[in-house]
């Protein structure tokens, strides 16, 4: 790859026989903001910590800027961390804190202060030179935490988890301010997040992965609209994943109603799963619809309603900004773009794998 | 019901065992047989031979301490970097010799260095050259380190574990090698554990008169021997006490200056 400023080959690892990451072949372009999305144990971390230089990969080798660094001390790379929980160091300031990095490459005094009062003004907390980490918020800690990574200038930030342990409203702030931190330094940066909102929001790329399996790279626009099975589906926003025989090109039955669609290249009447999103489905009038059915239950949630609707023995989940009372009869609509047609996984293994790739 | 009360039998027990023993030795320090007040009981450790026994002692317990501490730091680390089921077995070795009885320990010490002891039979069937420290400073350090170490490595220990290893981490990632991680971050870190470490091995090792006594027979003298004698044998208790003060004030002194360190050690880096 060309521009690719590190390249994963090959990279296996295991712990106590249980395999982790197995053959995961992943690149990581310059200047871009890369996510690593799955849920627990699917290997995210694993990853970030090989990279870090805190593993070791039991095959493969980590490339970066085109030097092998598989076997490098975490200490000689070129690279920073910003742990979960901070991991501030509780007996210094925070101007020491900052300051660690570049005293321990031996920086001059005059260039470490100009430093400090940079990055602390970057992540907006000018003035904090001389508090102890234990006097700042959680929110104001990450910051730091940033801030020390970033003054050593490397070329690539990997981010761990770092919102995780911030309530709602300042995990928004945060991942904004995050972007923001991104665009201004021109830092490479990986981010191991199991929220998929925060990976929609910030990232360049999304890599979905489960059971240490790469099971979807691509933008978070086509990671959300074309997810290509149905972990990805179900793991990225609220779906419908529906089991349906796909009866020709640009033709499917679901549920034993006929949709039209746009996919090609299934072949004839082939097993396929097909995921609709709750936001695409459309609820008519019982005449108008496709498939007939009735509404069972309705949650208000602020922007939209959330209901299901029982038809042809599955419930639909449907978001609509338009209320209808439970127990009404509905006809159900999908537009052709939108429903997404996926090959059926012939078992648990495939599935892991992602094998629709 | 007034909670208070539950902690009345505490209340009772330190007034009665600690409070009033306490003013018993200030009463008996300060005045001389006929009950007068005076001082000469205090200055008494002006005199060359309790001055001597007191030297001696502060000699042989920061020497003692000194040991335990560069015993006990690396052994503290060992233990931390463990796995909880080799760790717990042997934190089990570690403490499994405190069940047994300090006396019995120290006695087991004496049957074993003694001119025709244990170690001797073993070296002479060896014909190995014989070691003679039984009733020497050695035996008697020997001593204060075996029975005291358990008391350094447990609040070591304590610190140690405590400290976030992605804080360690963190300081590898910003460059630092393992020298530099250990002098900048876990060292500092592990002060407030080390200080009560030297407070728990010195204050029982400055005080001791068994230790020395039983592994340095009659012929080295600690303070805590002297202040033993004046109470058991020669009976005078004014005496007894008064040197009893000074100790004290060499105590206090000790945990002032820890104290001091600790805070020190928290809010400073380096």
């Amino acid at each position: 790859m060309k521009n690719a400023l590190v390249n994963l080959v090959n990279i296996s690892k295991s712990f106590d026989n249980q395999m982790v990451l197995d053959d995961l072949n992943l690149y990581i372009r310059e200047n871009e903001f890369l996510t690593l999305l799955g849920p627990s144990g699917c290997g995210k971390t694993t990853t970030l910590r090989i990279l870090g230089g805190f593993e070791t990969p039991d095959k493969g080798q980590v490339i970066f800027e085109g030097r092998d660094i598989t076997n490098l001390p975490p200490n000689k790379r070129n690279l920073n961390t910003v742990f979960q929980k901070y991991a501030l160091f509780p007996h210094m300031t925070i101007a020491e804190n900052i300051a660690f990095g570049l005293k321990i490459s031996g920086k001059s005094k005059s260039y470490i202060n100009d430093k400090i009062k940079y990055a602390l003004k970057l992540v907006n907390l000018d003035g904090f030179e001389n508090r102890m980490p234990d006097s700042l918020s959680g929110g104001q800690q990450q910051r730091i935490a940033i801030a020390r990574a970033i003054v050593n200038e490397p070329k690539l930030l990997l981010l761990d988890e770092p919102l995780g342990a911030l309530d709602l409203k300042l995990r928004q702030d945060m991942q904004y301010e995050l972007i923001r931190l991104k665009n201004e330094l021109g830092i490479t940066f990986i981010y191991v997040t199991h929220d998929q909102e925060e990976a929609l929001t910030m990232s360049d790329t999304i890599v979905v992965m489960n059971q240490g399996y790469i099971q979807q790279i691509g933008t978070p626009e086509s990671i959300y609209n074309e997810p290509e099975n149905a972990f990805v589906a179900d793991f990225i926003g609220d779906s419908n994943i529906i089991g349906a025989t796909m009866i020709r090109d640009r033709l499917v039955e679901i549920l034993g109603a006929r949709f039209d669609c746009v996919d090609t290249g299934f072949g004839e009447n082939k097993p396929v799963d097909v995921v609709i999103r709750p936001e695409d489905v459309e609820l008519v009038a019982p005449e108008e619809g496709i498939l007939q059915g009735t509404l069972i239950h309705s949650i208000f949630k602020g922007v939209h309603y959330e209901m299901e609707v029982m038809a042809n023995g599955f419930e639909w989940l449907v978001q609509s900004t338009k209320m209808v009372p439970v127990g009404t009869k509905v006809g159900i609509k999908v537009d052709p773009f939108n429903i997404q047609i996926m090959k059926k996984p012939e078992s648990e293994d495939e599935e892991a794998i992602g094998v629709n790739e | 019901m007034n909670r208070k009360l539950l902690s009345l039998p505490f209340i009772f027990w330190s007034a009665m065992f600690v409070i009033v023993p306490l003013c018993m030795v200030f009463y008996y320090g300060l005045t001389d047989k006929s009950g007068a007040f005076t001082f000469d009981n205090i200055l008494a450790i002006a005199t060359v031979e309790h001055s001597k026994a007191l030297w001696e002692a502060l000699k042989l317990s920061v020497i003692s301490t000194v040991i335990c501490l560069l015993l006990a730091y690396p052994l503290a680390m060992i233990l931390c970097n463990m796995n909880v089921n080799q760790n717990s077995f042997l934190v089990l070795i570690f403490i499994l010799p405190m069940w047994m009885n300090f006396l019995l320990r120290t006695l087991a010490w004496q049957t074993l260095l003694e001119k025709t002891g244990v170690i001797n039979s073993i070296l002479s069937a060896l014909h190995l050259p014989s070691l003679n420290i039984i009733n020497t400073p050695y035996a008697i350090v020997l001593g204060m380190v075996y029975n005291f170490l358990p008391f350094m490595v447990l609040p070591l220990y304590n610190v140690l574990v405590k400290i976030d290893k992605n804080v360690i981490n963190a300081a590898y990632d910003l460059g630092a090698n393992g020298a530099q991680t250990f002098f900048r971050i876990i060292f500092p870190l592990s002060l407030p554990g080390m200080f009560s470490g030297i407070t728990m091995v010195f204050v029982p090792a400055l005080t001791t008169f068994v230790i020395s006594k039983i592994l340095g027979g009659s012929k080295i003298l600690l303070i805590g021997n002297v202040i033993e004698q004046e109470f058991t044998q020669t009976g005078n208790w004014n005496l007894g006490s008064g040197l009893s003060i000074v100790l004290m004030l060499f105590i206090i002194f000790n945990m002032v200056i820890s104290v001091i360190t600790d805070k020190e050690g928290e809010a400073n880096t380096l």
